[in-house]
């Protein structure tokens, strides 16, 4: 698709982008803007108006000004076009502004209390607003691991049959189980949490890390299915009939054929489901509880995880115990991030 | 270029024998987990939920009240969740009021304005910003952005105080529905966007270049043939959006106070939603009183299924599949 705007001749004559920026006005652009941040800057130093968002709000009233200004002699459709590039730009500044907010807050406040020892205490010894040295959260992470390897295990090979039925059995309830893959990605977390509540916990009568695993894999199977099925139709029509040509059945293409050529794809539909619910923890504080005590047994009552613990020590508010809040969220964070990166890096492997 | 045809594949005929027939039973069995589950989960709530239902009638939907009763009689238990419903649509709404215009720009300047050494990283950041967990916005929404949202909502309140919804009973600018919804917005401009962008970037190219052939510039190409082009795909992820904002749970639970009154002033700082309920009252819940959050919880769901089926038709019929 792209490469078809981009005409790129063999003779190696660059060809001319009429409708690409000159660099000059690329120049003026950038002065232009500078000079209205500079004078934004200048409105909050000498005015009420304050902060980095009214400084933004300055600085956006300027632009639109300069804006107009600088499309005086060409016209109305030009002007038109040179305010809404504003508006637009400063919408998706807005939009990313969050999160840049986000990161940089949650690694400016997690990063103190990521030492040693949060890595490899837990809180069983230790009280909420004890100094950072001592304590630590090995115990959420363990749990959480715990919670998300067993939901990946009840979930990929659900997630991969219900990719192989949409694109190797195409039968007939292809749109009905598209359509409820889709609409299930959408169950609130916390329904989820309710939903083994009233069945498993209430029958077992014992919250456990099983039960928040539960949960979590019904939250984590449309992500899989979906991503099994997007990474299942990249297979070549051409392999599938090479597997039917050799005389192999249809499971036998499938298995032998199909799946191991987009194993690292499969990967990476695990990847982004565990990055999906690593983070949850609606439907945790209704079937895991908490704990601050280091555990490895699934079935043995109540356990800690890294957002129930992040959620616990933010609810107590005292200094210490809201930084291990935020040292919490900053690994949940680098864990998410690491998965991402991973997810990246095996997905571009099958498409090539 | 060569001019050999390609010859036409040969129709095929499939016969399926035994094992086939296993195999594809197994897959149709496991691709319909979802649906099951889906059916579970409905059937479970609203089973355990059925008795509030019966006592308490629409009132349960309507009314406002939330009271635990003393087991002596003297007060009588009371359930319902009418002023969350109200709370959920509300927060909801202004998530949406302020995503939605942020996505569509996002969107429009990912694939159109932004330098093309930039688009890339911003479009990576996207998709991780899609998978920050919410709880990470509640704690950054508390503890960071709230100093931000009382300072606009004092402004708002200076300024458009008049009008009924920016009106404040107390003087108390902090934990409202105003702040948790620009946090919520924040939560949802992720998915809003990506949605927006790959809808946008379907846009046949053809048509754009015609544009400025004929002498429009970027924005009229956009207006005339970028935004009609995409508008129910757009519409689709917000509505994708609103969803997620009207299932939230964590990020209102610590961004509002749970009061049980019908709320329309978004900048007093009183309000909650339904998952907020839920996960409020969950830890010391009497018998009865949970029945009725099991039975908030099904209303929930049914809400925000009919939402997102609705979101996922409108997507599913303007980005066909290949």
């Amino acid at each position: 698709m792209i490469a078809l705007t981009t005409p790129t001749s063999a003779s190696g004559v660059e060809p001319q982008t009429p409708w690409m920026t000159p660099r000059a006005k690329q120049i003026q652009t950038l002065g232009t803007l500078a000079f209205a941040g500079v004078l934004a800057g200048m409105v909050v130093v000498l005015t009420g108006v304050a902060g980095v968002d009214g400084w933004a709000v300055t600085f956006f009233g300027l632009s639109l000004v300069l804006a107009v200004i600088r499309t005086l002699r060409v016209g109305a459709k030009e002007r038109k076009d040179s305010l809404m590039k504003v508006i637009i730009t400063a919408a998706a500044v807005t939009a990313f502004a969050p999160w840049l907010s986000i990161f940089g807050s949650v690694l400016l406040k997690g990063y103190s209390g990521l030492r040693p020892n949060y890595l490899t205490q837990d809180m069983s010894l230790t009280v909420p607003d004890d100094f950072l040295e001592y304590g630590g959260a090995i115990h959420a992470i363990v749990g959480s691991f715990l919670m998300v390897i067993i939901a990946t295990v009840v979930t990929l090979p659900l997630g991969i049959l219900s990719g192989i039925y949409l694109t190797e059995v195409r039968g007939r309830l292809t749109f009905l189980v598209r359509f409820v893959v889709q609409s299930m990605s959408g169950v609130p977390s916390i329904v989820a949490g309710l939903f083994v509540y009233t069945t498993l916990v209430f029958a077992t009568n014992t919250y456990s890390a099983f039960a928040g695993a539960m949960a979590l894999a019904v939250l984590m199977l449309p992500t899989v299915a979906r991503t099994a099925e997007e990474v299942l139709k990249l297979v070549p029509e051409d392999l599938r009939s090479a597997g039917y040509a050799l005389g192999a059945r249809q499971w036998r293409t499938a298995f032998m054929v199909v799946i191991p050529t987009v194993r690292s794809g499969l990967t990476t539909a695990a990847i982004l489901g565990v990055a999906r619910v690593v983070g949850e923890t609606a439907p945790l504080l209704l079937t895991s509880l908490s704990n601050s005590t280091l555990k490895f047994n699934p079935l043995d009552g109540p356990i800690g995880s890294l957002p129930t613990y992040v959620f616990g020590y933010l609810q107590i508010g005292t200094e210490y115990a809201v930084a291990r809040a935020w040292t919490g969220s900053l690994v949940l964070l680098i864990i998410v991030f690491i998965l991402f990166t991973l997810a990246r890096r095996l997905g571009g492997k099958d498409k090539r | 270029m060569t001019t050999t045809e390609t010859p036409t594949p040969r129709e095929m005929t499939v016969i399926y024998n035994r094992e086939d027939k296993i195999f594809r039973g197994v897959v149709t069995g496991g691709a319909l987990t979802s649906l099951f589950v889906l059916g579970a989960i409905g059937l479970f709530l609203f089973l355990r939920g059925a008795e509030i239902f019966r006592d308490n009638g629409i009132k349960f939907i309507t009314g406002t009240n939330w009271t635990v009763g003393s087991g002596d009689g003297i007060i009588s238990d009371d359930f319902s969740i009418g002023a969350m419903l109200v709370g959920t649509v509300v927060v909801s709404l202004i998530a949406l009021v302020i995503a939605f215009p942020l996505a569509v720009g996002g969107a429009l300047y990912l694939e159109f304005y932004a330098p093309r050494a930039l688009r890339k990283p911003l479009v990576t950041m996207l998709d991780l910003a899609a998978s920050i967990p919410s709880l990470i916005f509640g704690l950054w929404g508390i503890q960071v952005f709230t100093s931000f949202g009382e300072r606009w909502a004092i402004l708002i309140n200076n300024w458009l105080g008049f009008i009924p919804i920016f009106d404040v009973q107390v003087e108390n600018f902090g934990r409202s529905p105003f702040i948790a919804g620009c946090v919520l917005g924040s939560l949802i401009i992720p998915i809003t966007t990506s949605v927006a962008r790959e809808v946008y970037s379907r846009t046949p190219r053809d048509l754009v270049d015609t544009c400025y052939a004929l002498g429009g510039t970027k924005w009229g190409a956009i207006r005339s043939v970028v935004i009609p082009y995409g508008k129910s795909g757009v519409i689709g992820g917000a509505m994708l959006g609103l969803g997620r904002a009207l299932g939230e749970t964590v990020a209102v639970y610590l961004l509002l106070n749970l009061v049980f009154r019908y709320n329309f002033r978004i900048l007093e700082s009183e309000g909650g939603n339904v998952a907020s309920l839920i996960a409020t009252k969950f830890g010391e819940a009497t018998d009865y009183e949970l029945k009725a959050l099991v039975a908030a919880g099904f209303v929930l769901f049914l809400l925000t299924l009919v939402v997102n089926m609705t979101a996922t038709t409108i997507v599913q019929r303007s980005t066909p599949r290949a």
